[in-house]
């Protein structure tokens, strides 16, 4: 047992912050420190920066792109990129459909859409929940009826993060009605210039426009499009979902977010003394530090043991990540509130990818702005992938045999 | 980074638990605390046999060479087994100031009857009014030509009634709250001027006031620098608290592992409790809780070796915290979801949830480590 990393990761934790230092643009970092979102743009010129060293898709096969790394130093990668903060790669490409193409699709599709994925030329947005469908995913009743060479698809979409940039969407799409509704589930990739699709947004409570409805009327999708097996979608969607959690806590950007939080209320004085001189402020600082300090720890464990786990199994330990990573992340931005204060109030909406919105002066700290629409829209982070009330059932299902 | 036990340690904890398990269920903790000592002197002469005194201390001094990872082994297993006896107080903190502070003879000298089980010891540092504080020191040492008269009251003296040696902390120069001026004094339990009064604590093991009456000792009685011993007593009171951490860790997973079990088998309504969803959301809150917990009881038992005592007292005080806040949350509902039989003193997880409440109330709560780690700054930088 030797929990310190080993020079070798020291160094390679090293080789990675140098590299972030050298060549993430000024611009870019700079927004990421305030909290601010990083535009389209900005997303993409990184992920092509990434993908120019060779770091685009670390947790693919390598043949595909993937680094090799272990898990261990997987871990140090993401936690350096969160934490320094650089804007982090399109899930739904690099982590969602591209480890289930490069397991499950046929080799026409892999040389097609990998090295598309990898460097985004293609933007991916995923297209599982819908309207009735919640945590209940299965339930869903987007359906595909075989034509010829094609599915028809007819139905609905929602929640569909970043929808509104997508170049294609991956689907949970049923073929066959009549049997467990598990049973009947295919993995549909649809580009989203077929005729029939429509994208319509959806204003969270932030005012932001993150997530959006996507309608599918009479969509002909070419057969060829298929991921694997018929109606054997519910198995990659496990896949998918199982890699989907081994990141979920976001450590890296907790860090962050404190040490963002600790500059912030050093700078900030109530009366002639800096808010993070007030006890009762530090205190409640280093209460949620010691938390994160051990859901680091826990993740380490979670890490470690991967080592040794059948590739595409999740950990179900890996539901304590998501329910206290959220928590977590949530208590940074509710600290933040307490830190900006009354200059919570004005409501500037950000316009996403528009550089020149804030025409108007702010109003109090410069960097008050994103506070209270961070506050507001992490609440979704509880919900998504997975409610925390959905991981308690894990827990308690698949970890205390309740 | 690795989480695996290596060969040796695995050993060792298997031996640990085979002992516990065939000589320590609930009922027989409940005859080993019946001796008057409040404790089983046989299970004392067994640890010994097994070389679980020997654990901390060198190969050249009769020890094993284990770390602070061996210290988390074979606490951890005593906190499931709720183990009465004093290890803590002869090994981890008689012990830890021995290996810290002592001189080469004397160590030679004490440690291998602390090793073979004949002696037991105790430390005898806290005062009515210091709490918490380690540096906060009223009982008087002045010199007395070669040697030392100790007069004072020292309170809370963990297994102070049983044990054969004290280790005494007295002020040899400064006020009560200096940092300096602190010596540590090996007393005999049976010198002249000492008394003691034991009496149980809440966990069911032992405690003692002891007074010191113009308690003479010799200068082959000091340990370590006269005036200097308080960064030793810190580093010791740490890796006490990492020991802690480990039994706290053992005695919430067992707790938790009762509470789940008991789930599985009360029935009510027709069915197994434990197919209500409040309730598993609970056992569930109180697996994420113990999970965190077990994670800082490892940062703790690797900090405590580390060199930096600033760097190393902010990580233990940030896992105390940690085992301080799931204490609660486990053993409050370990006994809610037993629900009245959780309340009977008849039944074990009562007794786990006052062990963990304690080991909170023990070299400071959750708050005092909390404000510690805030006035130290961020536990993050690494």
């Amino acid at each position: 047992m030797d929990l310190r990393f080993t020079p070798e990761e020291r160094a390679f934790r090293q080789e990675v912050r140098g590299f972030f230092e050298q060549n993430l643009p000024k611009d870019i970092h700079a927004k990421m420190i305030d909290g601010r979102h990083p535009s389209k743009d900005d997303i993409v010129t990184w992920q092509k920066i990434l993908n120019k060293q060779g770091w685009a898709v670390p947790n693919w096969p390598v043949e595909w792109g993937g680094t090799g790394w272990d898990p261990v130093r997987q871990y140090i990668f993401l936690d350096e990129l969160q934490s320094f903060p650089a804007p982090s790669p399109l899930q739904f490409g690099v982590y969602m459909v591209g480890p289930v193409i490069a397991q499950f699709g046929n080799e026409a599709q892999k040389k097609h859409f990998l090295p598309r994925i990898a460097n985004l030329d293609d933007w991916w947005c995923q297209g599982f929940s819908e309207p009735g469908s919640g945590s209940d995913l299965a339930s869903l009743k987007t359906r595909a009826v075989r034509d010829g060479d094609h599915y028809v698809v007819n139905g609905q979409k929602t929640w569909t993060t970043l929808g509104q940039y997508a170049d294609w969407i991956f689907c949970l799409v049923r073929t066959d009605a009549t049997v467990k509704k598990q049973e009947g589930i295919s993995f549909l990739l649809i580009d989203m210039k077929t005729p029939g699709i429509t994208v319509r947004p959806i204003q969270t409570i932030d005012g932001g426009h993150e997530v959006n409805e996507v309608f599918f009327d009479d969509v002909r999708v070419p057969v060829e499009n298929l991921v694997g097996q018929e109606n054997k979608g519910w198995d990659y969607a496990k896949f998918l979902l199982g890699n989907e959690r081994t990141n979920i806590a976001r450590v890296g950007v907790s860090k962050q977010r404190l040490r963002r939080l600790r500059e912030l209320a050093a700078l900030e004085r109530v009366g002639d003394a800096p808010i993070l001189e007030n006890p009762r402020f530090a205190e409640k600082l280093a209460a949620l530090e010691i938390e994160l300090k051990a859901l680091e720890m826990t993740q380490l464990r979670v890490v470690a043991a991967e080592r040794k786990r059948e590739k595409g199994k999740p950990d179900p330990a890996s539901s304590i990540l998501k329910i206290k990573g959220s928590e977590i992340q949530q208590a940074t931005t509710e600290l933040l509130m307490e830190v900006v204060g009354p200059f919570a109030l004005p409501y500037a909406p950000e316009d996403e990818g528009d550089e020149h919105g804030h025409n108007e002066p702010p109003v109090g700290p410069d960097w008050a702005a994103p506070v209270a629409p961070t506050y507001f829209n992490w609440r979704k982070i509880s919900i998504y992938g997975g409610s925390n009330e959905i991981q308690k059932n894990i827990i308690a299902k698949a970890i205390l045999g309740l | 980074m690795d989480f695996d036990l290596s060969e040796e340690q695995s050993l060792l904890k298997d031996s640990v638990e085979r002992l516990l398990a065939d000589r320590y269920d609930f009922e027989a903790r409940k005859r080993h605390g019946k001796h008057p000592e409040g404790f089983s002197p046989e299970m004392w002469r067994a640890y010994a046999e097994q070389g679980l005194l020997a654990v901390p201390f060198s190969e050249e001094e009769g020890g094993i060479g284990g770390g602070t990872i061996e210290t988390m082994i074979v606490m951890e297993a005593f906190g499931g087994a709720l183990v009465l006896e004093p290890y803590l107080s002869t090994v981890v903190l008689a012990g830890g100031l021995l290996r810290h502070a002592a001189s080469a003879e004397q160590r030679a000298e004490w440690l291998p009857g602390l090793i073979g089980g004949e002696t037991r010891y105790a430390l005898a540092h806290g005062e009515r009014q210091a709490r918490y504080d380690l540096h906060d020191v009223g009982v008087q040492a002045r010199r007395d030509g070669e040697g030392w008269v100790l007069e004072g009251e020292k309170a809370l003296v963990l297994h102070g009634d049983s044990a054969d040696r004290l280790i005494v902390s007295a002020r040899t120069a400064g006020g009560r709250r200096d940092r300096d001026g602190i010596g540590l004094f090996l007393v005999e339990a049976g010198a002249e001027g000492v008394s003691r009064r034991g009496y149980p604590t809440q966990d069911g093991q032992r405690a003692a006031e002891v007074s010191l009456s113009s308690v003479r000792v010799g200068p082959e009685a000091v340990i370590g620098s006269p005036e200097g011993a308080l960064p030793a007593i810190e580093r010791v009171a740490d890796e006490a608290i990492a020991a802690l951490c480990a039994e706290a860790v053992g005695a919430m997973d067992r707790m938790h592992r009762l509470t789940v079990e008991y789930l599985k088998t009360r029935k009510q309504f027709g069915v197994t409790i434990g197919s209500f969803q409040v309730l598993q959301h609970r056992a569930a809150d109180m697996f994420i809780a113990l999970e965190q917990a077990r994670s800082m009881s490892f940062l703790a038992t690797m900090m405590a070796e580390a060199d930096d005592p600033a760097e190393r007292s902010r990580a233990v005080s940030g896992a105390k915290v940690q085992i301080g806040r799931s204490g609660r949350t486990v053993g409050q509902g370990a006994v809610q979801l037993h629900g009245g039989v959780g309340m009977t003193m008849e039944y074990s997880v009562g007794h786990y949830f006052k062990r963990v409440t304690m080991i909170d109330q023990l070299f400071g709560d959750a708050d005092h480590h909390l404000a510690r780690v805030a006035r130290m700054g961020s536990l993050l930088a690494a």
